[in-house]
């Protein structure tokens, strides 16, 4: 998705001897996203309106993408805490952190362990928490198709940012994704037991953002992490699914940044 | 020649409208056990329990068995249960377990028990043999797929290290970890049974099985593809500096032997027309690629000639097959995986001994295997179909395929031994034809 004039630039990090590539455009203070469980695809309309506010940095998740993978890494927690060092190294003081579905996840568990790295926290459809009503829908046990479209507030939505038929390379970084995903979060499926009982403690202030279609993680998630988390506001948006930022991303940015300056 | 029986032991239900060729197909994990009959299960159990007896008794060698979960085509979700009955109810036959699903083992220590216990009750009878299962068996026990390989290789040398070392030892592994193992069980036959390696697709397995010594195993996959993953091993055995040989080459094969070419082709159909079965070309239902590989359950660069595409489907027909049966609204495919072309391509060899026996000797004398196993009494046969044929390997087919065997100098791995290529002491002389 890139345009005639490319907004952006593609940079390496190292972190704990692991090569991170992340994508960066925008001007302003620093706001850095993690993506989705199924990796990230490119530029996409999101970060470029994100980045009329911020200096959007997006790294692909160490195991994800163009990022060397931590054979060791087995959890959510293992790559906040490699996230948390790349922070610190590429973002500068207090960032704004946004957690796009597992990346909500382990954002969660960054602000966990270390929340000093980071001045505002974002949490997207967000996985973590084991919903209180409803379940995670298990992308282990559907096609790539299927799960994306469960993402999306209808069929015809998916279809219209991925077409009828998935480009190769993107259907390539699905597979490839959900293998590191497979290796991090496979049991409990999408969420840590110990992880709520620290939520408490995060005195980041919190924007936690749901699709009013939510499909993928159940809302009762969002309604979870808002009463968790001591400095937390919720925003249900309409007419989006699970991927509020495919699908409304003017509106999850304007979001962002008024949570952002408040 | 070591001459196995084997069925997957299919849950035969009539009433379930899953079975038969008219049925609907089964989609791999897409059935609900609410359909399951306890009743009609105890009656399958002891059928295929007394039919290995019967084998027994008509002069084979080894009656062998396999692993699947929570899915209709095979009951052996227990093999071990199974394993331990046979141990006592039977005299002479090797119970050859293809194999134990070691990466879904959280606790592989129980399993090296299991296993010793079985090989004391049957005084040394068991062969062993460890596969990494399929997509279906990680997802009913819960097996981090990723780590499916890692898994395989680490549960295998903690169980050899239970049977061989002595204890109490520590394990402090990767994915397994214990401060105490010194099982109160040692295996009878020293310094363990042997260990047989099934499977269809797994460049990596194959490469395993070479270097570990281990026969090999190929389970109904096409001659020729057959032919070059033995040829694959040979290359990794030329590599660790030995000589592979017939003792290190087994196949399992459709075999279906009848009173006449009439009820041949009839009980010999039915092979299509039991529970689908994503192993039995011709009927293996709908086919979930992304359930068959789950991530990172097979290196996608890492696959035998056998397979072109990332699912085990082509090494079967089974892609082919899916394809037809999709785009011909479900109607069962009428060429490649029919029940007429899979008899004329010799996937399936049926008829009266007198048309067996040359197809035999022809798998013989391409492959020139040293174990091989008759895979009969599935899909659809019933208990008759399973023992008018069994009969029929005894009296003829048994004694013919050893003569052929001497003629072709195959020798399997209880004649000549896989470690050392040496021969063996031999017991008293395995008696042909029931007698």
């Amino acid at each position: 998705m890139t345009t005639a004039e490319q907004t952006w630039t593609e940079s390496t990090a190292e972190v704990a001897g692991l090569s991170v590539r992340y994508l960066q455009g925008g001007s302003g203070p620093a706001a850095v996203v993690l993506h989705h469980s199924t990796g990230n695809i490119g530029w996409v309309p999101f970060y470029e309106a994100l980045a009329q506010n911020f200096t959007v940095i997006v790294p692909a998740l160490p195991g994800y993408g163009q990022s060397e993978r931590p054979v060791w890494a087995r959890a959510p927690r293992d790559i906040a805490i490699l996230m948390s060092h790349f922070v610190a190294r590429v973002a500068g003081e207090s960032p704004t952190l946004v957690g796009l579905g597992f990346g909500g996840f382990i954002a969660a568990e960054l602000a966990a362990v270390n929340q000093d790295r980071i001045g505002s926290l974002v949490l997207v459809g967000a996985a973590g928490l084991q919903p209180d009503e409803g379940e995670i829908l298990d992308q282990m046990l559907v096609s790539y198709g299927e799960y994306m479209t469960a993402g999306f507030r209808d069929e015809a939505h998916y279809q219209e940012i991925f077409g009828e038929e998935v480009a190769p390379e993107v259907r390539e970084l699905w597979d490839f994704s959900r293998e590191m995903t497979a290796r991090l979060s496979w049991k409990p499926y999408m969420f840590n037991r110990r992880l709520a009982p620290v939520l408490g403690e995060v005195q980041t202030p919190t924007l936690v953002v749901a699709g009013r279609e939510e499909r993928v993680i159940p809302l009762a998630c969002a309604r979870q992490y808002a009463a968790a988390l001591p400095n937390a506001t919720l925003e249900i948006v309409d007419g989006a699914g699970h991927y509020v930022d495919y699908e409304e991303p003017e509106a999850l940015a304007a979001l962002i940044a008024a949570h952002a300056a408040s | 020649m070591f001459i196995g029986y084997f069925t997957e032991r299919p849950y035969q239900d009539k009433e379930s409208g899953y079975f038969g060729s008219t049925g609907r197909d089964i989609a791999d994990l897409g059935i609900s056990n609410s359909e399951y009959n306890p009743r009609l299960g105890s009656e399958l159990y002891n059928r295929y329990l007394d039919e290995k007896v019967y084998a027994e008794e008509m002069g084979f060698d080894g009656v062998m068995l396999n692993e699947h979960h929570s899915t209709p085509f095979c009951m052996g979700g227990v093999v071990n249960v199974e394993a331990a009955i046979l141990a006592r109810i039977t005299q002479r036959v090797k119970i050859v377990i293809l194999g134990n699903v070691l990466p879904i083992w959280d606790d592989p220590l129980w399993l090296a028990e299991e296993l010793a216990e079985i090989d004391m009750i049957s005084r040394g009878r068991l062969v062993t043999g460890w596969v990494r299962g399929t997509g279906r068996e990680s997802v009913a026990h819960n097996a981090q797929a990723p780590f499916n390989w890692e898994r395989f290789q680490e549960a295998h040398d903690l169980v050899l290290a239970a049977w061989t070392r002595s204890g109490p030892f520590r394990w402090e592994g990767e994915h397994y970890n214990y401060r105490y193992v010194n099982p109160w069980a040692k295996t009878y036959q020293q310094p363990h049974p042997q260990i047989w390696i099934p499977g269809v697709m797994s460049r990596n397995t194959v490469k395993w099985a070479a270097e570990h010594r281990y026969p090999y195993v190929m389970l109904a996959t096409e001659l020729e593809p057959t032919k070059n993953s033995y040829d694959y091993y040979d290359q990794v055995a030329e590599e660790n500096g030995y000589e592979a040989q017939t003792q290190h080459r087994s196949y399992l094969f459709k075999v279906h032997v009848d009173e006449t070419e009439e009820l041949a082709d009839q009980a010999a159909r039915k092979y299509v027309e039991g529970p689908s079965n994503p192993f039995l070309e011709g009927n293996q239902g709908i086919v979930r690629p992304y359930l068959q590989n789950l991530p990172g359950m097979t290196s996608r660069t890492n696959l035998l000639p056998t397979v072109t595409s990332f699912t085990q489907s082509t090494a079967r027909g089974r892609q082919v097959a899916h394809e037809q049966a999709t785009k011909d609204g479900g109607q069962a495919p009428e060429d490649y995986s029919s029940y007429e072309s899979q008899k004329e391509r010799m996937s399936i060899i049926t008829g009266t001994p007198k048309t067996v026996i040359p197809k035999i000797r022809h798998v013989l004398e391409y492959l020139r295997p040293g174990s091989i196993f008759f895979w009969d009494g599935d899909g659809a046969m019933d208990h008759d179909d399973a023992m008018r044929s069994l009969r029929l390997m005894g009296e003829e087919i048994i004694p013919a395929t050893r003569e052929m065997a001497k003629e072709f100098d195959l020798k399997g791995p209880f004649e000549v031994d896989t470690r050392t290529n040496e021969p063996m002491a031999q017991e008293e002389a395995v008696p042909a034809g029931g007698q």
